[in-house]
């Protein structure tokens, strides 16, 4: 009896392991006396969209920078997709950092080329063995996906902010990611096309089945998207729930984030 | 008063050692990368067009300027002595040993070096450098390493281009108050030059181009302070990469003439 309990828990377990794609233990990051992110303990499931709060400068974006290595960590343990980031060779760290998508708060297109161009660079290096007619395809598809096909061949400066933010979007999408990462994606932007944003983060989330990880100020962008919210403060995290539960927090610093 | 003094200077010293070390890993770091595959050739080729092709218009003019102004403006002289008839030989040596490197890479660290600085800073500022490294691409590699080279290679391929015209204009310029044939003129020319004369001077350009391309995209590569920090990487760049021309062209002079010797 003992047994067959003692198996079921375990299989239990690897289910629930196998449904983690980001896990964070103890991680810390200093930038010489700035300890910006102290104690980040956090995991985010398959599938789930994982909203984060906190006021600026707490380390957010250095948080999912960490993940995807651009900002290496200096104490603690990242697990991506069930693999400890640290014990992993420079070429498996590649496989794994392929699976990652990153919209960057400005949209980080290239100024010096068209859209076009800018969406088929990651798949040139990824894809070497693509032809031109199967990368036109995903170009288009990409570009179709976030209601930007028109916009093919014109240049980043004739771009709006939000149209800007598509392509970054589609650029990340060519590659089929399996996480998100997205840095403050309706900053900047009106709240009609912060709303259209929002959505759109919704749709790919859906169509692509992608996990993410959303820093935000915008809360009603928060409210539409989020199946958890995590609050960061002083480099720890503060507060984690829905937005409902989070909403009605008896903190009076954490309302204030909903208010 | 005397301490903080003492201390201004301290820092002042730290701070000009830590960019040398810091510049000189930089150049390290291109020296390990450049051999290293793969190998952006279509982005050096990009780089070689925008560096080279698309500063001839402006070396050109500037070239055919010099050798003008410079025969101009040497006739009086030599007409005192009555060795007007050296003024092919002596423009000729001037332009190809000194003056057509020297200002080219002067103008080219202005165009180039400053244009070089500004994109990367303006990249590094917008998060595009972050953007490639996530796309699976070497920055450094994508970025620096095609930019340096193009510099290095294209400098002294719009040096001879400079000198060819300069010593156009110097020809024009004789011939405002004299009648010298073509064929006579280049003839003099030619013979003045040695082959101590123009390898030398062409070999010191592939260092001007060097550390015109590598200052420019370590002030870029390197660059923070947001917006305020394009402006000042892109005159930085054009600061330190003339001053280097200086610098390289005395060391240059002082090893050919002990070469010669």
């Amino acid at each position: 009896m003992t047994d067959s309990t003692t198996l079921i828990k375990k299989g239990d377990d690897n289910k629930q392991n196998d449904n983690i794609v980001v896990e964070m233990i103890h991680l810390k990051k200093s930038f010489e006396n700035n300890h910006v992110l102290q104690d980040i303990n956090l995991v985010v499931n398959k599938g789930e969209n994982v909203v984060i709060l906190g006021q600026s400068g707490t380390g957010k974006s250095v948080l999912i920078k960490c993940i995807v290595g651009l900002v290496e960590i200096d104490d603690g343990k990242l697990i991506l997709f069930g693999q400890d980031i640290s014990l992993l060779k420079n070429t498996e760290l590649v496989q794994i950092y392929r699976k990652i998508g990153f919209l960057f708060q400005s949209a980080a297109l290239y100024d010096s080329m068209s859209v076009r161009e800018n969406l088929e660079f990651p798949l040139k290096r990824q894809q070497r063995n693509l032809k031109k007619e199967e990368m036109d395809l995903l170009v288009k598809e990409a570009l179709h996906d976030v209601g930007l096909e028109k916009a093919i061949d014109l240049s980043p400066s004739e771009l709006s902010g939000g149209m800007r933010k598509r392509v970054g979007l589609a650029r990340t999408l060519i590659l089929k990611p399996e996480i998100m990462l997205y840095d403050e994606p309706t900053t900047g932007l009106d709240p009609i096309t912060s709303k259209e944003i929002s959505n759109l983060i919704l749709e790919v989330q859906k169509k692509y089945n992608t996990s993410s990880i959303i820093i935000t100020h915008d809360i009603e962008c928060a409210k539409l998207i989020a199946n958890r919210v995590i609050v960061i403060k002083d480099g720890v995290c503060a507060a984690e729930g829905s937005y409902a539960d989070l909403e009605k927090s008896t903190d009076p610093w954490i309302r204030s984030f909903f208010e | 008063m005397e301490n903080s003094s003492k201390t201004i200077s301290d820092s002042v010293l730290r701070k000009f050692f830590l960019e040398v070390y810091s510049i000189s890993a930089f150049t390290l770091r291109f020296f390990k990368e450049v051999l290293k595959p793969p190998y952006e050739l279509n982005e050096l080729l990009k780089q070689s067009f925008l560096v080279g092709y698309k500063s001839l218009p402006l070396i050109a003019i500037t070239g055919f300027i010099i050798g003008l102004v410079l025969t101009i403006q040497s006739r009086p002289t030599l007409a005192k002595f009555g060795a007007e008839s050296w003024l092919p030989a002596m423009v000729a040596v001037s332009i190809i040993r000194e003056i057509g490197p020297v200002i080219t890479a002067l103008i080219f660290a202005g165009k180039v070096g400053s244009g070089i600085g500004a994109e990367l800073a303006s990249m590094k500022v917008t998060e595009q450098i972050d953007a490639m490294q996530v796309s699976d691409t070497n920055p450094f590699k994508y970025l620096v390493v095609t930019r340096v080279l193009s510099a290095t290679l294209m400098l002294p391929l719009l040096v001879i281009f400079a000198d060819a015209l300069g010593l156009c204009g110097s020809y024009i310029g004789i011939n405002i108050k004299g009648d010298v044939s073509a064929y006579l003129y280049f003839s003099q020319v030619f013979q003045s030059l040695e082959f101590n004369d123009v390898i030398p001077a062409i070999i010191k350009t592939v260092f001007f181009g060097f550390a015109i391309g590598i200052i420019g995209s370590y002030k870029g590569y390197n660059s923070n302070k947001g917006t305020e920090g394009v402006g000042k990487a892109a005159n930085t760049s054009v600061v330190f990469a003339s001053l280097m021309v200086f610098i390289i062209d005395m060391i240059a002079v002082q090893i050919a003439s002990l070469l010669q010797n």
